[in-house]
C-alpha cells in the first residue's frame, strides 16, 4: 500500500473534542491524528470513555472538532458546513451501527436507497444502486422484505448495504457485531473487509478483540489519546505517551 | 504425552509409518505445533515397547508401517473419555511477569500492559487473516479442514482472552490508583501505588 504518499481518505490532524463547560468539562479527545487510506480497515480498540465513540462521530461529521482538523477525501468537514456535512453523509461515507438503526416502515431496498434519494438521484436510479448494494452483502432476495422479518445478521447487512450504496470511499461501523452470534458477526466482517479490499477505507470502533484482528491496523486510545498500534514503532509511540498529560 | 496420544488416534484409522503419521497430524493442526519426524519415530519406538503398537510390515516401498495393538486402542478410548488436566496450570510468564511488575519498583505497568496488548492483538490478526483465506464458517467443510480451522480458532479465543485479560489487570490498576486518598492520579505512576501496597 503506498500509504505513505497516497492522499488519506479520513484524515484527522491534532484533533480535540472537548464536552461541557467549566467543572464539568470532559476531553473525550486530546490531539488525535489518525488517518485511513483507501484500501485498508482500520480498528479502534479501546474501554467505554477512551474516546472511540467521539472519533468515529467526528469521522461521521456527526460533530465537529473543539480544534484540530478532520478531513474526508480532503474535505475539510467543519469548514464544509452543517450542509456540506450532511452531503458527504449522504454521498461520501456510510455509518454503520451496532443496532442496525434501519427505517422499520421501508423495505431493505427502501431503507438502502433513502440516501440517494435525498441527495436528489432518481428513484430509479436510487433502486439499481441499492439492488447491487444488496447483492453485494448477498441479500438481493429480502430487497422486499421489512427489517422487523429479518435476523440481526440480515438487517446488519441490509445497514452495510446503505453505508456503501453508490460510491462511498469510507465506511465507518461502530461495534457492528456487538449485537450479533459470533459467527454471523465474522460474516459481518467479511463483509467490511471485502469492501475495504474493494478500494474503500473502513473504520471500525470496537471494544473487542477478535474483531479488531480482521483489520489492517489496530488503533489504541486511551483517554483520548492514541497510545499504540499494531505494526507501529512501539517503543517510540510508547515513550511519545509517557510524556506527562 | 499429547504426541504418544495423537499418534495411536491416528493409527486408530489403520496402518501407517512415521512419515505418514507426521503428515496426517500437521494436516489437522494446520502445523501450529510442527512434529519432526524422529520424534515420531522415537515415539512409536517407545509406543511398541510398551505394547501399544506393534510393526505390521513394511509397504512397498520399504518404510515400517505401524498398526495400534488392543492395548493402544484402550489407551486412545481412555485419553477421548478423560478430560485434559487442569490440576497444574503450565507455567505462564505472562501472569508471572505482571505479577512481578505491579510489585518491583520502577515498572511502568501500564506499558507493560500496552505492550503485551498490542503484540498479542498483533498475534491474533495473523490467526484472522489465515481464518480469512479459507471459507467462511457457514460454508460445509471436509473434515480435516474443520479440525485445522478449530485448532486456529483455539488460538483465537486464547489470544483473545489474553486481551481482555490484560484490559481487566489495567482497569483494576487503573481503580486502585483511584481508590488511594492521597494519591493524584494525573501525576501517581500505577507502579508507585502498587509497589507501595505491597509493602504494607
Amino acid at each position: 500500500m503506498s500509504a505513505a504518499t497516497a492522499q488519506p481518505v479520513l484524515q484527522l490532524v491534532d484533533v480535540t473534542r472537548v464536552h461541557g463547560e467549566g467543572e464539568a468539562t470532559v476531553q473525550a479527545l486530546r490531539g488525535v491524528s489518525f488517518a485511513a487510506y483507501a484500501g485498508e480497515l482500520v480498528a479502534v480498540m479501546g474501554p467505554s470513555g477512551s474516546g472511540k465513540s467521539t472519533l468515529l462521530t467526528l469521522a461521521g461529521g456527526l460533530d465537529t472538532p473543539t480544534s484540530g482538523v478532520v478531513s474526508v477525501e480532503g474535505v475539510d468537514l467543519a469548514a464544509a458546513g452543517a450542509a456540506g456535512r450532511a452531503r458527504m453523509r449522504r454521498t461520501s461515507l456510510g455509518y454503520v451501527f451496532q443496532d442496525f438503526n434501519l427505517i422499520p416502515a421501508l423495505t431493505a431496498a427502501e431503507n438502502v436507497a433513502l440516501p440517494l434519494e435525498l441527495d436528489g438521484r432518481s428513484g430509479r436510479e436510487a433502486r439499481r444502486l441499492a439492488q447491487a448494494a444488496l447483492e453485494e452483502v448477498g441479500i438481493a432476495e429480502l430487497a422486499h422484505r421489512f427489517p422487523d422479518h429479518m435476523s440481526g445478521g440480515q438487517q446488519q447487512r441490509v445497514a452495510i448495504a446503505r453505508a456503501v450504496v453508490g460510491e462511498r470511499r469510507l465506511v465507518l461501523a461502530d461495534e457492528p457485531t456487538g449485537a450479533l452470534d459470533t459467527e454471523t458477526g465474522e460474516d459481518v466482517l467479511r463483509l467490511l473487509r471485502a469492501r475495504c479490499d474493494a478500494g474503500a477505507a473502513g473504520v471500525m470502533v470496537t471494544h473487542e478483540a477478535r474483531h479488531a484482528a480482521w483489520a489492517d491496523r489496530v488503533v489504541f486510545l486511551r483517554d483520548g489519546v492514541v497510545v499504540d498500534e499494531t505494526g507501529a514503532d512501539r517503543v517510540e509511540s510508547l515513550a511519545d505517551t509517557a510524556a506527562p498529560r | 504425552m499429547t504426541v504418544k496420544n495423537a499418534l495411536l488416534a491416528l493409527l486408530e484409522q489403520g496402518p501407517m509409518y512415521g512419515y505418514q503419521l507426521r503428515s496426517e497430524f500437521e494436516r489437522r493442526t494446520g502445523a501450529t505445533w510442527p512434529l519432526n519426524v524422529g520424534q515420531v519415530y522415537t515415539t512409536l519406538t517407545r509406543l511398541e515397547r510398551d505394547g501399544l503398537v506393534a510393526e505390521d510390515g513394511a509397504d512397498g516401498e520399504g518404510h515400517v508401517v505401524y498398526r495400534v495393538t488392543e492395548a493402544g486402542r484402550d489407551e486412545v478410548a481412555a485419553w477421548f473419555t478423560t478430560p485434559v488436566a487442569r490440576t497444574q496450570p503450565p507455567r505462564d510468564e505472562l501472569a508471572i511477569k505482571l505479577a512481578l511488575a505491579v510489585t518491583v519498583p520502577g515498572v511502568d505497568v501500564g506499558s507493560v500492559i500496552q505492550q503485551q496488548r498490542s503484540a498479542t492483538v498483533a498475534a491474533l490478526q495473523d490467526y484472522t487473516r489465515l481464518k480469512r483465506s479459507g471459507p467462511a464458517p457457514s460454508v460445509p467443510q471436509e473434515p480435516h479442514d474443520l479440525a485445522w480451522s478449530l485448532v486456529l480458532e483455539s488460538l483465537v479465543f486464547a489470544a483473545e482472552a489474553e486481551v481482555r485479560w490484560l484490559d481487566h489487570c489495567e482497569a483494576r490498576l487503573r481503580r486502585a490508583q483511584l481508590e488511594r486518598p492521597d494519591a493524584s492520579p494525573s501525576t501517581a505512576p500505577a507502579t508507585a501505588t502498587t509497589a507501595e501496597e505491597s509493602a504494607r
